[in-house]
């Protein structure tokens, strides 16, 4: 048996990668597939802690993040491509109308 | 015996899934990242199988790295950006300032995960993480989230629909 804390570094790991993706990353669709990385690694999380409970509680946990991260998914990219629309870019540092001093 | 084979198959998985997830950040064309995305979906499927969750391994290759995915495929497609409009990264201060956040989440779960060391793995039941097993969790303990799941997917199909069209 792999070790639980195996399990939750290599999603702590995983879960970094998506981070630093998010923070550097300035492509709207590249972000959103870091975002994916990230509830990915809350995935393995929940499961492998299930595992060692012994519990599928986990499991159905795990398999509302996937329900929910499509429906993320559709409406993000849903977003992106209206805003290509009006604005020829999926830049996001070319998109700052909320921003106060902009 | 059996543990050494799961061992080498975590490891093996392990290693491709971090690699495939560097590959994502590491990529500068959009295409070249959702492939790699598609290959982290399919070892992190593995890793679900080792930790006996038969059925969300399943449904992380059909939702995730089909479904989800084409979707992404196709909006790169759609948009065919040109390297122009890639644009410029981050500064590299933004970059290192990213990577230290990153290095230190992953030291403050390190820490935590030390803790859980001494926990013994329990036992499990034969038919742990099957369909069936899942679903009927999913369909008495977890009846009203799961309903709720099919309002929320409903709400995301109009909104995306909404969202993405020039006239309704």
């Amino acid at each position: 048996m792999v070790p639980l804390s195996a399990y939750l570094l290599l999603a702590a790991i995983l879960f970094g990668i998506g981070l630093i993706g998010v923070i550097i990353k300035r492509n709207a669709l590249i972000v959103m597939m870091c975002v994916e990385l990230m509830l990915n690694a809350a995935n393995l999380t929940f499961l492998a802690f299930a595992r060692q409970q012994g519990s599928v509680g986990g499991h159905a946990t795990a398999f509302f993040i996937i329900a929910v991260a499509a429906a993320e998914a559709a409406v993000g990219l849903a977003i992106v491509i209206a805003i290509y629309r009006t604005r020829d870019t999926v830049n996001m540092d070319e998109i700052r109308e909320l921003r106060e001093d902009a | 015996m059996n543990v050494t084979a799961e061992l080498v198959a975590f490891a093996i998985f392990a290693t491709l899934l971090l690699a495939s997830a560097i590959g994502v950040i590491y990529a500068r064309s959009p295409m070249y990242a959702a492939m790699s995305l598609v290959a982290a979906f399919v070892f992190q499927a593995g890793l679900y199988v080792l930790l006996s969750a038969h059925l969300l391994a399943f449904m992380q290759i059909l939702v995730y790295a089909g479904a989800v995915m084409v979707l992404f495929l196709f909006v790169i497609m759609l948009l065919s950006l040109g390297d122009a409009s890639l644009g410029e990264e981050r500064q590299k201060g933004m970059q290192v300032l990213g990577a230290l956040g990153a290095i230190g989440l992953v030291a403050l779960v390190a820490g935590a995960a030390r803790e859980v060391l001494a926990l013994e793995p329990s036992t499990v039941a034969a038919d742990f993480g099957t369909v069936k097993a899942v679903g009927r969790v999913l369909f008495t303990q977890y009846l009203l989230p799961f309903e709720a799941t099919s309002i929320l997917l409903l709400v995301a199909i109009v909104g995306a629909v909404v969202v993405a069209k020039e006239k309704i």
